[in-house]
């Protein structure tokens, strides 16, 4: 039925765009007022506030930036006492990365990918809710702990046994530990939601190989944090069970290693880079084109570059651990893989300078911000390239220099990107054009003072001044230079003053905006400024995803591409196929509500009651998480009328997808390429501890056949739930009941979890004597943490099934429940099979 | 920018000398490196400058671009060939610098905040703290060690750093060309005092090594005020 060319489909006959905008408005707005804001899914309202209040945290990250300055400018300065120092220092770090540089990137693509794909909204508008409410109150309770004098002070990087409960006794660390990882749900919620709308919501027609530069920048970035940010929640967990309840994951007495933090937060943290570098690359590759009026320069060599990058990104954490005393073999292959990442790093910058060359470049603001960029980031990657190599960089880590060179890294390869964007899609945001000159004046202090500030810093880190220092006394040799590094520390800061405030006033005083005003060819320009919530009033097909912002604008707004308007009072968008984009299905997006804000407050309750040390009433708080979560789940259910949908002439789509899978079913296969991530680095950590660490061996557990019998009773319960579901969803399918197959699973699931329970509580030895036991018992909880939500999902079928909701066009919670307990249960097989091997080797 | 950038170079390296300085070397090993950093910035400087001459040259009128051309022959072939002679640079030098073949050792224990050394002396081990006393003119194996929290033992004049890591001990090659006394520092943030974790090497004429003058163990202040932390 649905014709394999999408470019034969016939277009929708033109209508009265006036009355196609005011049936698409009542349904995609938000609400009036305060409450309007507060229960927007919008991905565009979202975006906006993502990236707001990124710029304040920013702001507030700066304003510490200028504290260090002052207390460096001087050799004695007894402006800040150390204690404080150590906070703000720590506090600068920690948000600039997460809570400025990550969400800003998630805002911005958020904002800008359904419109550049063609569809009206992200996938999971809900999650990307949640994501911001995660995000504004994991914040909050860093900045709340910054006030209240109780900030982390370890250093952004936490490294144990510094961080751990000893050397640091305070909630300190907890708020760290515990702010951070709750931040992190918005970066995986981001993740998840932005591959899944990357491969799944493109206008029909839009391959994979067509799609526009920055959908395939995102893409790497979705990728790479969903490998990348698991490791961090894992070592943020271990070290939060440390401080808690004392299991000694990175103790070196109980047979511990402060080094296996190390690796895991640099696996996150090296990707981490490139997860700041993608995005900001892919503005890049969108501007310069387009300013140069002409268009990019090898499109195949710079998705090479994306995935090359993606990959080697992973392969080189080690390079932030060259003096740790690793084996000289090791220091010389991580030393090639960190030069190998400068070959797509330099395949890129000459793609786009040859992009340049073949056009003709205009000076305007965001071009300024480009050459800002060039002279800045290539100056770091060549740095870079020098701290790869070994032999000097044993003499420039932990000194100035490293912090003169991720300086450079950042603002040359994110924020002067960022900066370019924000000037590019400002009249896009604001609908306004911005006032002359003043944008000119922030850039030229914004450059001057970033350099005066941190060019001759690589020269005071040569001369010896270590990172993390608040005094020099014995030193006067580093006091100019130091004191320039201030002054011009300020000059940057007036220039970020002034781009606010240039920002404000294009944003409340500027004149109207034209539509399109760079004459772009993507589809983000092709829609009134600022945009309505819904983008397009009818979707994309080929010839107007081609046909340049100016042209198509007019046709969809006329409703002559897909599923035009909302005539049935629903969100709908069109759910297409992975690689050439076919229209599979209508999806249905859920409306506003205020439903991620509770469950946001519901996760904040339990972070709040850890980081009070109420560890026996912490857990009770994930009740109402998981009752929130039942009732999201089951308005995503809500009966729908379920007819199929006229998307053109003569082309009907159903609203569930007969075969093919769902939104929700390519979302939980991205959470579970997560999950996976997670359980492999923990499996890492326990083979780390088991082979590496040079501590005391683990004590022998003595498991007897008791142990192995109930290891397999587990494995066999679960192997039965998963086939209960089965049968159960082939039941369904042929159309007949299926409580019977449902209660049984239930009824394995729960026996299974109750024979796990027994067997930690019952013979597992005591986590806190030794690593070895921990990292046992916390594999044993990663299976009963899983298996307890088997056992949710399961229920929540049978619910389904008692209701009369299942039938063979709406059998989708089966099939995800049967991903998770085939998840699940591959799982708890390699935790045993990882148990095992821990026995044997002990 | 660049402009002010050069003409302040005379002015930097009159400025580069200094007592923590790694650039002004006082041994083989920290001679070697300088060497390559002054190798690495003048590569750096000459690709920096490609880069801005052919972003400058672009604000001419349109060309022909051979696509080609720039992702591979420029972004693949040119950069792999700048880093393969980089990284054959850094493995000659890594070679040179590591701890082959035989060598003094001595020992380094840190603790929040302070040092403790001991080297090999007439009548056994002599400790001392805050002071590392070695020979001038011979290569020195540092056994580095730590009691509680991560530290770096670094002496920018004599060599690299390495990181003293609980539950580990690590190996760093050191050299003096001539004796003298060397300023030392923890490099790797390890709490409030981590700025005053200061320490000296002294290197002595190899004649006089082991140096007579030096107290024979028992060391210089009881076990008992040593593990106190240092106010």
């Amino acid at each position: 039925m649905i014709p394999n060319d999408v470019a034969a489909i016939p277009p929708n006959p033109p209508r009265r765009a006036l009355h196609l905008h005011r049936e698409l408005d009542i349904v995609w707005r938000n609400g009036p007022g305060l409450w309007g804001q507060i229960t927007s899914v919008s991905h565009t309202t979202l975006g906006l506030r993502f990236m707001g209040t990124a710029f304040v945290f920013f702001g507030i990250g700066g304003l510490l930036a200028m504290l260090i300055r002052a207390q460096l400018a001087t050799p004695q300065s007894a402006f800040l006492d150390t204690a404080l120092y150590n906070q703000i220092f720590t506090m600068h770090g920690s948000i600039m990365m997460f809570l400025f540089a990550i969400p800003m990137l998630e805002g911005l693509a958020m904002y800008l990918l359904p419109k550049m794909l063609g569809t009206r909204d992200l996938a999971f508008p809900r999650l990307s809710a949640l994501g911001y409410w995660c995000y504004l109150l994991g914040g909050s309770i860093l900045i709340l702990a910054l006030l209240a004098g109780v900030a982390p002070g370890d250093g952004w990087f936490m490294y144990t046994p510094l961080s751990g409960k000893t050397y640091s006794p305070g909630i300190n660390a907890d708020v760290w530990l515990l702010g951070v990882t709750f931040v992190e749900i918005s970066a995986l919620a981001a993740a998840i939601e932005l591959m899944v709308s990357i491969l799944r919501l493109r206008a029909p027609g839009m391959k994979l190989t067509q799609m526009p530069l920055f959908a395939w920048y995102i893409l790497g970035t979705a990728a790479m944090m969903l490998a990348g940010f698991p490791p961090l929640i894992l070592g943020s967990v271990l070290l939060e069970m440390e401080r808690a309840f004392g299991w000694p994951f990175f103790d070196p007495e109980r047979g511990g290693d402060p080094l296996l933090w190390q690796h895991l937060f640099w696996l996150f943290g090296h990707p981490e880079v490139y997860i700041i570098f993608l995005p900001a690359a892919g503005v890049l590759s969108t501007v310069i084109p387009v300013l140069s009026r002409t268009t990019i320069v090898g499109y195949g060599a710079i998705v090479a570059a994306i995935l090359g990058m993606v990959f080697l990104s992973f392969g080189l954490w080690v390079h932030h651990m060259f003096t740790v005393g690793i084996p000289h073999l090791a220091l010389a292959f991580f030393s090639a893989a960190s030069m190998l990442v400068a070959v797509p790093t330099a395949v890129q910058i000459f793609a786009w300078i040859g992009t340049m060359w073949r056009g003709r470049p205009e000076l305007k603001l965001p071009m300024l911000y480009v050459l800002g960029f060039f002279f800045t980031f290539v100056m770091g990657g060549l740095t870079g390239v020098m701290l790869a190599v070994v032999p000097f960089n044993w003499q420039a880590h932990d000194t100035a220099f490293v912090t003169a060179h991720l300086h450079y890294v950042l603002i040359g390869g994110f924020v002067f990107p960022m900066l370019a964007g924000v000037t590019w899609w400002m009249p896009l945001m604001s609908g306004r054009r911005r006032i002359r000159g003043l944008g000119e004046s922030a850039f030229w202090l914004i450059l001057i003072g970033f350099h005066g500030t941190f060019f001759l810093m690589h020269l005071t880190g040569l001369m010896g001044m270590p990172r993390r220092i608040p005094t020099y006394a014995d030193n006067p040799e580093w006091m100019l230079l130091n004191l320039s590094s201030s002054f011009f520390g300020f000059v940057m800061t007036i220039g970020f003053a002034l781009f606010t405030i240039d920002l404000i006033l294009q944003a409340g005083f500027g004149k109207r905006s034209v539509r399109d005003p760079w004459h772009a060819p993507s589809l983000d320009w092709a829609m009134a400024l600022p945009p309505p919530n819904y983008n397009f009033a009818s979707l994309p097909g080929v010839e107007l995803q081609k046909a340049g912002a100016a042209d198509a604008m007019l046709k969809l707004a006329r409703g002559e591409g897909f599923l035009p308007g909302a005539p049935r009072g629903r969100r709908e968008i069109l759910v297409t196929s992975v690689g050439s984009a076919r229209p599979e299905h209508v999806a249905l997006l859920p409306f506003n509500t205020a439903l991620p804000l509770v469950v946001a407050f519901a996760i904040c309750a339990f972070v709040l009651l850890m980081l009070g040390g109420f560890y026996a009433v912490a857990p009770v708080a994930l009740i109402p998480v998981a009752g929130l979560i039942w009732a999201w789940a089951r308005r995503a259910v809500a009966a729908v009328d379920a007819a199929p949908v006229e998307i053109a002439p003569g082309l009907l789509l159903p609203v569930h997808p007969a075969n093919g899978a769902t939104l929700t079913q390519s979302g939980l296969v991205s959470l579970l390429f997560a999950n996976g991530t997670f359980f492999a680095s923990l499996l890492f950590g326990l083979a780390f501890l088991t082979l590496v660490s040079p501590g005391p061996p683990v004590p022998a557990w003595q498991a007897d056949g008791t142990v192995l019998l109930a290891a397999i009773a587990v494995l066999a319960l679960l192997a039965a739930g998963t086939l209960g579901g089965r049968w159960a969803l082939a039941r369904v399918e042929a159309g007949q009941p299926a409580g019977a197959a449902l209660i049984g699973s239930v009824v394995a699931n729960l026996a299974a979890l109750v024979a796990l329970a027994a067997l930690a509580l019952g013979v597992l030895p005591d986590p806190t004597r030794h690593a070895g036991d921990a990292v046992r018992a916390a594999l044993v909880a990663y299976v009963g943490l899983h298996i307890a939500v088997a056992v949710l999902f399961s229920a929540f079928a049978l619910d389904q099934a008692r209701r009369g909701e299942l039938n063979p066009a709406h059998a989708g919670s089966l099939r995800n429940w049967g991903l998770w307990q085939r998840y699940t249960l591959a799982a708890a097989a390699l935790a045993t099979a990882a148990l095992w091997a821990q026995e044997l080797t002990a | 920018m660049k402009c002010a950038g050069f003409a302040t170079v005379p002015l930097l390296l009159a400025g580069c000398k200094g007592p923590l300085s790694t650039l002004s070397p006082a041994g083989p090993i920290a001679q070697d490196i300088a060497w390559l950093w002054w190798a690495l910035l003048a590569g750096a400087a000459l690709l920096a400058l490609l880069v801005f001459v052919l972003v400058a040259l672009s604000f001419g009128r349109p060309r022909e671009v051979p696509e080609k051309r720039w992702t591979f022959g420029l972004g693949v072939w040119f950069s792999l060939a700048v880093l393969t002679l980089t990284l054959a640079a850094a493995l000659w030098v890594g070679e040179r610098i590591l701890p082959h073949g035989p060598a003094l050792e001595v020992h380094a224990h840190a603790r929040q905040w302070s040092w403790t050394f001991s080297h090999p002396g007439a009548q056994g081990p002599n400790e001392a703290e805050g002071v590392l006393h070695i020979p001038a003119g011979q290569p020195v194996d540092v056994l580095i060690t730590s009691s509680d929290v991560i530290h770096s033992f670094w002496v920018p004049q004599l060599g690299g750093k390495m990181d003293a890591i609980p539950g580990r001990q690590n190996r760093l090659r050191i050299e003096a060309t001539r004796p003298g006394t060397y300023e030392g520092l923890c490099a790797e943030f390890c709490g409030l005092e981590h700025a005053s974790m200061r320490f000296e090497v002294i290197a002595h004429d190899p004649a006089d090594w082991p140096p007579a003058s030096l107290p024979v163990s028992p060391p210089l202040s009881p076990p008992a005020l040593m593990e106190a932390p240092r106010p």
